[in-house]
């Protein structure tokens, strides 16, 4: 009846995992009951849950994306305390099992669970407000897009409290993910909620793609695209072309557990390595997924914070692109030593070092877009200027790590976690933590304590040194990653270091949760309804915060790179009273309900439960044949209705 | 199901009271209409993707027989050359639909549909007829690396198929229902798009794993 599945499966005899998961059950337990208690559910559903719109599907993945920074982040330092502790004789307080899923999780959420929900939200709010556009192409599939990664996120949060997690990292290489070395549902829960969510990343891409090539408001050719929206271009391009190998790959490691198939096993011709192959071709590109979306970020912030338009516009598109080709060319270099012979490691250590120019050249350009600016050292320019000085830094040990020599010496050592910690908080996290304080009153038409925000900035950042250097010299002194315990006395302080590092960075992620809360309770003084707080360049700040449904009023005609910008020159005042007719989507519940059904699929494998992993999927078939029967899904509104709407926005926004 | 976000009943949805409003839908119609055939043209290339990926696992994997049968001891060409001339013609019957759609005949676009849908689905029945064989003589997919790769390939685009059987079906209940409307049509265009894709598909799947694998 329920599978594999018993009451055993929770682990009531290991307090630390019952206290996460309880306290879990809490939060969750306390936001339905507040919900309740302000009889909010109704709103919830119908404002929120239901909505297609961008800006509000935005802003619900950017919030799962810090409810799982937490979660990542308590993984992080729970690491980080046992290995300050586990030296010499000690074992620590992390028994070995609980560690390696411990380590696993937090990789899995770090970066399908945190990074890309946080820069797929960001790209919902910012790019179609970026080119003029009332919404994106497919507006229900956006909804669907967020709800499939919802699930995923359901399906990995059950596994804290229901069974275990997976031992394997966080790309369950076999032959450990097999059945014969993982009979646990640990790597199924893996499989599931990355497959999930990958599905409806997929889906986003495609979905980001057509918007931006043809939703973009008159006037508004290729090269006059704000760099944000190029990169999101290019990284939704290398979504589309690189996730259906990471569902492909995922599908042929769950045949191998279920059916007892043989793609990657030891025997029956099996070949191990070719999962490795498959999964970076997946995994490089999608490094440059997340890292690309936060150049952008920094070059929209430098030019606006500079008052320069941005420096090399046509370089930094060319150089974007140059990295979206190179990005497939390099996936051999996660495996050196693999042993695929010098030639084949020379040609992928080459296209790696060649990687860095396209990338310097970038940073050229934000030095040189700030040099001679009138530069205004905000929040968000801080987060900037952090990332330039860090993520040079990451660059250099990357560009040594693609000699293939090196890497024999620093492969899976913990100079390459401090490595790619370096790059990807460096850059990703820092741009989404500046795209976060930059694009909020756009948003929510108030502006974020500046104060709270620089602590919170320094911390990050000496948090973030102190945390990793450390790593970077216990790597070279041959520490190797992913260890429970150890015994050479050397490596201790720089592990103590380490863990104060950490303690930073907690500081800064408790100054940025006061930001919130004080932003919110100030919310009148840093009020800014006009829609222009940083004298901002792009379109996105040519319309009121927080923006109308229909996001322009009129849909704007661009003449120049930098629309906005342009129009405050020559005087220019867009109209925010609709003038021609309004096309909206209506909102639909299909979303939520598909996304349900793919929870309970994904859970009724896991636990292999086939009556109700048949009932999943022919939820999701029922609902989307549904959907197809679908008539009323757009509406007008027609210029007479115009005043009424601009009048019911004005009410709502000054009420917040 | 859908709603409109806006509780306030000045918004109009259906029907448009003025020729102007029309006017508007027409032109709107026609951009959503493009709009849709690229996004779905982008999708069929992900797609593509996924389908390179499975063709490279064979690649790998195809002569990993681990002491098995191998392609020549299974396949039947024959067999096989009946199947694809189902797949084959029924891309020429779905393009007969299509005709229909242009010139406005539900009735042509149906019977066609129907021609289509029969004929996908005999070629479905053969596949999972040899998958049944296959099993049954001890060449199941857990047999040897060569059949994991082959049945989760063929049995990738078989499964594509399927769904693509399972569309046609909704789509012809939509045309019964609403007639040749702009949204059916789009959709009508979209499932050719992917039948035709399927087509190219299995043309590789011929090619790679059944002719090179009797070689």
């Amino acid at each position: 009846m329920f599978g594999k599945l018993t009451l055993a499966a929770i682990h009531f005899d290991q307090p630390i995992i019952m206290g996460a998961f309880g306290f879990m059950i809490i939060v969750a337990l306390s936001v339905l009951g507040l919900l309740t208690y302000f009889r909010r559910w109704k709103w919830l559903w119908t404002e929120w849950l239901t909505s297609v719109d961008h800006k509000k599907i935005g802003v619900m993945y950017i919030i799962l994306a810090l409810v799982m920074l937490l979660r990542g982040f308590s993984d992080a330092i729970m690491m980080r305390t046992q290995l300050a502790i586990a030296s010499g004789g000690s074992h620590g307080y992390l028994p070995p099992e609980h560690y390696d899923q411990i380590f696993s999780a937090h990789g899995t959420i770090m970066i399908f669970f945190m990074a890309m929900p946080l820069v797929i939200g960001l790209m919902n709010i910012i790019v179609p407000l970026q080119i003029g556009a009332r919404d994106v192409a497919f507006p229900f599939l956006n909804s669907l897009s967020f709800w499939l990664t919802v699930a995923g996120f359901g399906l990995i949060n059950i596994s804290l409290g229901i069974g275990d997690f997976a031992r394997t990292g966080w790309l369950a290489y076999p032959p450990l993910s097999e059945l014969q070395y993982s009979p646990d549902e640990g790597v199924d829960y893996w499989i599931w909620s990355v497959q999930i969510s990958g599905i409806g990343t997929t889906l986003t891409a495609i979905n980001f793609i057509t918007t931006i090539l043809k939703n973009r408001c008159p006037g508004m050719t290729l090269m006059r695209m704000p760099i944000f929206t190029w990169t999101s271009l290019c990284s939704s391009i290398l979504i589309a072309v690189s996730f259906p190998i990471l569902t492909v790959t995922l599908a042929l490691l769950a045949l191998d557990r279920y059916f007892g198939m043989h793609f990657f096993t030891n025997g029956f011709g099996g070949n191990q390595m070719m999962y490795v192959n498959l999964i970076w071709a997946w995994g490089h590109p999608e490094v440059y997924i997340l890292v690309l979306p936060a150049f952008g970020i920094f070059s929209e912030i430098a030019a606006t914070f500079s008052k320069k338009r941005l420096f090399g516009y046509p370089l930094m598109v060319a150089s974007t692109l140059a990295i979206t080709v190179l990005s497939f060319l390099v996936w051999l270099h996660h495996f050196f030593t693999m042993g695929a012979g010098a030639d084949v490691n020379a040609f992928f250590g080459i296209m790696t070092m060649i990687i860095a120019i396209p990338t310097g050249v970038k940073v050229f350009n934000w030095l040189f877009t700030m040099y001679r600016g009138r530069v205004r050292f905000s929040t968000p320019m801080l987060w900037t200027i952090g990332f330039m000085v860090t993520f040079v830094i990451g660059g250099m040990t990357g560009v040594l790590l693609a000699v293939p020599p090196a890497d024999f010496v620093l492969h899976n050592s913990l100079f390459l976690v401090a490595h790619f910690h370096n790059t990807i908080i460096g850059a990703v996290v820092f741009g989404c933590l500046a795209a976060l304080t930059y694009w909020f009153p756009k948003v929510f038409g108030f502006r974020l304590n500046e104060t709270l925000g620089k602590c919170a900035f320094w911390c990050w950042f000496v948090g973030f040194y102190l945390a990793f250097m450390p790593l970077y010299a216990v790597g070279l002194m041959g520490m190797t990653r992913r260890l429970n315990h150890y015994d050479n006395a050397a490596w201790h302080p720089y592990m103590i270091v380490a863990v104060i590092g950490a303690g930073v960075i907690l500081c800064g992620i408790v100054f940025q949760i006061l930001q919130l809360a004080v932003s919110i309770a100030q919310r009148k003084r840093t009020r800014d309804l006009a829609g222009d707080p940083w004298d901002g360049r792009t379109l996105e700040w040519s319309i009121p915060s927080p923006p109308p449904f229909y996001n322009f009023a009129e849909i704007p005609v661009v003449h120049t790179r930098d629309a906005f910008w342009a129009m405050k020159q020559e005087g220019i005042v867009p109209s925010r009273v609709p003038q021609t007719y309004i096309y909206m989507p209506c909102n639909t519940s299909i979303g939520v309900i598909i996304g349900g059904f793919s929870l309970v699929l994904g859970f009724a494998l896991v636990w292999h439960i086939w009556w109700l992993a048949a009932v999943g999927a022919a939820g999701i078939l029922a609902s989307a044949i549904a959907y197809a029967f679908d008539e009323n899904r757009d509406f007008y509104i027609t210029p007479d209705q115009a005043p009424l709407l601009e009048e019911l926005h004005s009410v709502t926004a000054t009420a917040r | 199901m859908s709603v409109n976000p806006l509780a306030f009943e000045t918004i109009r949805t259906y029907p448009y009271a003025s020729r102007a409003e029309r006017a508007e839908e027409q032109v709107h119609q026609d951009s959503a209409a493009q709009t849709t055939v690229l996004g779905f043209w982008i999708y069929l290339m992900s797609d593509c993707i996924l389908f390179a990926a499975l063709f490279a696992t064979f690649s790998v994997l195809g002569r990993e027989f681990a002491g098995g049968p191998t392609g020549r001891d299974l396949f039947s060409l024959p067999y096989v050359l009946v199947e694809t001339l189902c797949l084959l013609v029924s891309s020429f019957t779905y393009g007969m639909a299509m005709l229909g759609l242009n010139t406005f005949k539900r009735g042509d676009v149906l019977k066609w549909l129907a021609v289509t849908f029969l004929l996908g689905l005999c070629f479905i029945g053969l596949e999972v007829k040899e998958f049944v064989r296959l099993v049954g003589e001890g060449a199941g997919p857990d047999r040897s690396a060569f059949l994991s790769s082959f049945f989760a390939l063929v049995g990738t685009h078989g499964l594509h198929v399927t769904g693509g059987l399972i569309w046609m079906a909704v789509m012809a209940v939509q045309v019964g229902l609403k007639g040749l409307k702009a949204s059916v049509s789009v959709s009508l265009l979209c499932l050719s798009l992917f039948w035709h894709f399927l087509d190219i598909v299995w043309i590789g799947v011929f090619t790679v794993v059944y002719l090179m694998g009797s070689l």
